[in-house]
């Protein structure tokens, strides 16, 4: 009864895992992929007064004028990139949507698709879904997984349409400089593949600067979908907005497809991210707090025998387990049963990362050191 | 505000080594600049909070009096002021604009010792013309703390 492409998405075995972890009470979870954060308050105010007001209605397909309006004014100054409001932006249901209308707008039938490796779980599945190709650029911890350019060169000879960026990377916490953008683009730019820039979590960076991907030129700015959201800085999941910026022929295709699956993102949420980008104050604040809890965390997982290196952004890291001989689900599962701490299999992020596995300091800092307590514990256990 | 000041009064426990972080300057930068606050009584005291209602018989009462009164010649208000804020029952005393001239709080036991404060020490006084008398029900929120309820952010434990 269900399509075949759709049944063998995803691995099982992380599936199940995952309902091991939900089932289980008093777990310190490191596998959250979410602020801990509740939104700012002032982006919540915002949202119930919608609501007394009688906004319930739909918006215009590609969303609240005045929310793209203030999107493009802060892409302006927080990259020095123009994009025009009207025909070049588009508010999403999240940047899972915008990446979905991206895809779909772009890849037909064995298209190839570059994925940098370890990925975001919905990358492959959504290529997939929409019957591209996907070639995976894999990543190596010992240069911090960041992105070899010579093995991008092996890849960029299959004529990919596409290839999708995570800067700053979920599972990895790696982003880039400006620097190495470019090296990066020297090489994309040889042919005509498009660029799908996910940066949900660009203002989640630590140490030193990073450039949104279609800052670093005109031909950039051309040929990238820039893909960003309110989830993660503005800890706004829950709103669901995220928006897509690119050339008016891409925003307009992605609007097409958009306009008859999701219609619009919701009003509300729509006038409650209008207001969070003025609440820049709470976002600094969250910022320094995860950095406080990064530094923790990655300093004290090396001590405890993880091999770490430190992540410049996004809210995770991705400690090696090789040194204790044990698969990343082994490690996960004993790891929730002996002491009942959670992470995330690195497998779950591409089939080479079993050796690894996801840690998310979204978390208070007391659950944060419990937490280290209890993976030390389970270590000397291996 | 200095950063400095603005995370102190958010927390005034925090250590000198989160402090270095956050702030990006080292420990005797730090230090100077808060020894600078406390001796300009820009910083004034360090104090916690309390939920008293969370207290076994710690419950006191707490009224809020306002005060009407006659100023003084020359020294206006400040004189009557520190006759009131020096009575150590007044938590604090603040000179406001309006219908009246000062708003006491005042802390007690019980009842009683709220009504004996005010009519043996404070009403008898030659300049107090006045003074109204609220009792306190309930705090919700105190010094930017919200006391009535926490908020909850039930996440699921694990998510891509």
């Amino acid at each position: 009864m269900i399509a075949k492409h759709i049944k063998n998405l995803a691995p099982s075995g992380i599936r199940q895992f995952f309902d091991l972890v939900l089932g289980m009470p008093d777990v310190i979870s490191l596998g959250v992929g979410e602020p801990d954060f509740i939104t700012p308050w002032r982006a919540r105010e915002k949202a119930i007064t919608a609501l007394e007001e009688g906004m319930t209605s739909y918006t215009s397909n590609k969303g609240l004028f005045v929310l793209r309006r203030a999107i493009t004014d802060f892409l302006e100054k927080r990259h020095n990139l123009k994009y025009d409001a009207e025909n070049e932006t588009l508010i999403t249901v999240g940047v899972s949507e915008g990446l979905d209308l991206a895809i779909r707008a772009i890849i037909e039938r064995g298209d190839k698709v570059i994925i940098v490796s370890p990925h975001f779980v919905a990358y492959p599945a959504l290529v997939e879904i929409a019957g591209g190709e996907v070639l995976y650029l894999k990543t190596r911890q010992e240069d911090g997984f960041k992105i070899d350019i010579s093995e991008l060169k092996i890849l960029m000879k299959k004529n990919p349409k596409a290839i999708i960026l995570n800067n700053p990377s979920n599972p990895t916490g790696t982003a880039y400089n400006a620097e190495e953008l470019r090296k990066i683009w020297k090489v994309i730019s040889t042919k005509d593949t498009i660029v799908i820039s996910d940066e949900v979590y660009d203002e989640l960076i630590y140490e030193g600067k990073t450039i949104s991907f279609p800052a670093l030129d005109n031909e950039a700015k051309k040929r990238t979908i820039l893909l960003n959201g309110f989830s993660k800085a503005y800890a706004m999941t829950g709103f669901r907005i995220g928006f897509a910026c690119a050339n008016p022929d891409i925003i307009e295709a992605m609007t097409k497809i958009h306009s008859f699956a999701m219609m619009c993102a919701p009003i509300v949420s729509q006038v409650a991210a209008t207001e969070a980008l003025r609440a820049q104050k709470e976002v600094v604040e969250m910022r320094m707090e995860y950095k406080r809890r990064r530094d923790f965390i990655v300093k004290e997982l090396n001590r405890i025998g993880l091999v770490t290196p430190k992540p410049q952004g996004a809210f995770y890291c991705f400690p090696s387990v090789k040194n204790f001989k044990i698969s990343s689900l082994d490690f996960a599962k004993r790891l929730l049963f002996e002491e009942k701490v959670a992470l995330v299999p690195g497998s779950a992020f591409g089939k080479e990362y079993d050796s690894y596995a996801r840690i998310s300091y979204a978390n208070n800092l007391d659950n944060l050191k419990e937490a280290i307590i209890r993976i030390e514990r389970f270590l000397k256990k291996l | 505000m200095d950063e400095i000041l603005e995370i102190l009064e958010a927390n005034a426990r925090i250590s000198f080594e989160d402090l270095e972080k956050l702030t990006g300057k080292n420990k005797k930068e730090i230090e100077k600049a808060i020894k600078d606050y406390e001796k300009k009584g820009i910083i004034v005291k360090y104090k916690a909070v309390i939920n008293k209602e969370k207290i076994k018989n710690g419950n006191g009462v707490i009224a809020l009096i306002e005060v009407r009164i006659t100023p003084q010649k020359d020294v206006g208000f400040d004189a009557v002021a520190e006759r009131i804020y020096k009575f150590p029952e007044v938590r604090n005393c603040f000179l406001l604009s309006g219908t009246y001239d000062l708003l006491l709080t005042v802390e007690g036991k019980d009842i009683h010792t709220v009504a004996s404060f005010i009519s043996e020490k404070l009403a008898p006084l030659s300049s107090v013309k006045g003074a109204v008398t609220h009792f306190m029900l309930k705090k919700y929120k105190e010094d930017g703390v919200i006391l009535a309820k926490k908020e909850k952010n039930e996440r699921l434990a694990i998510t891509y």
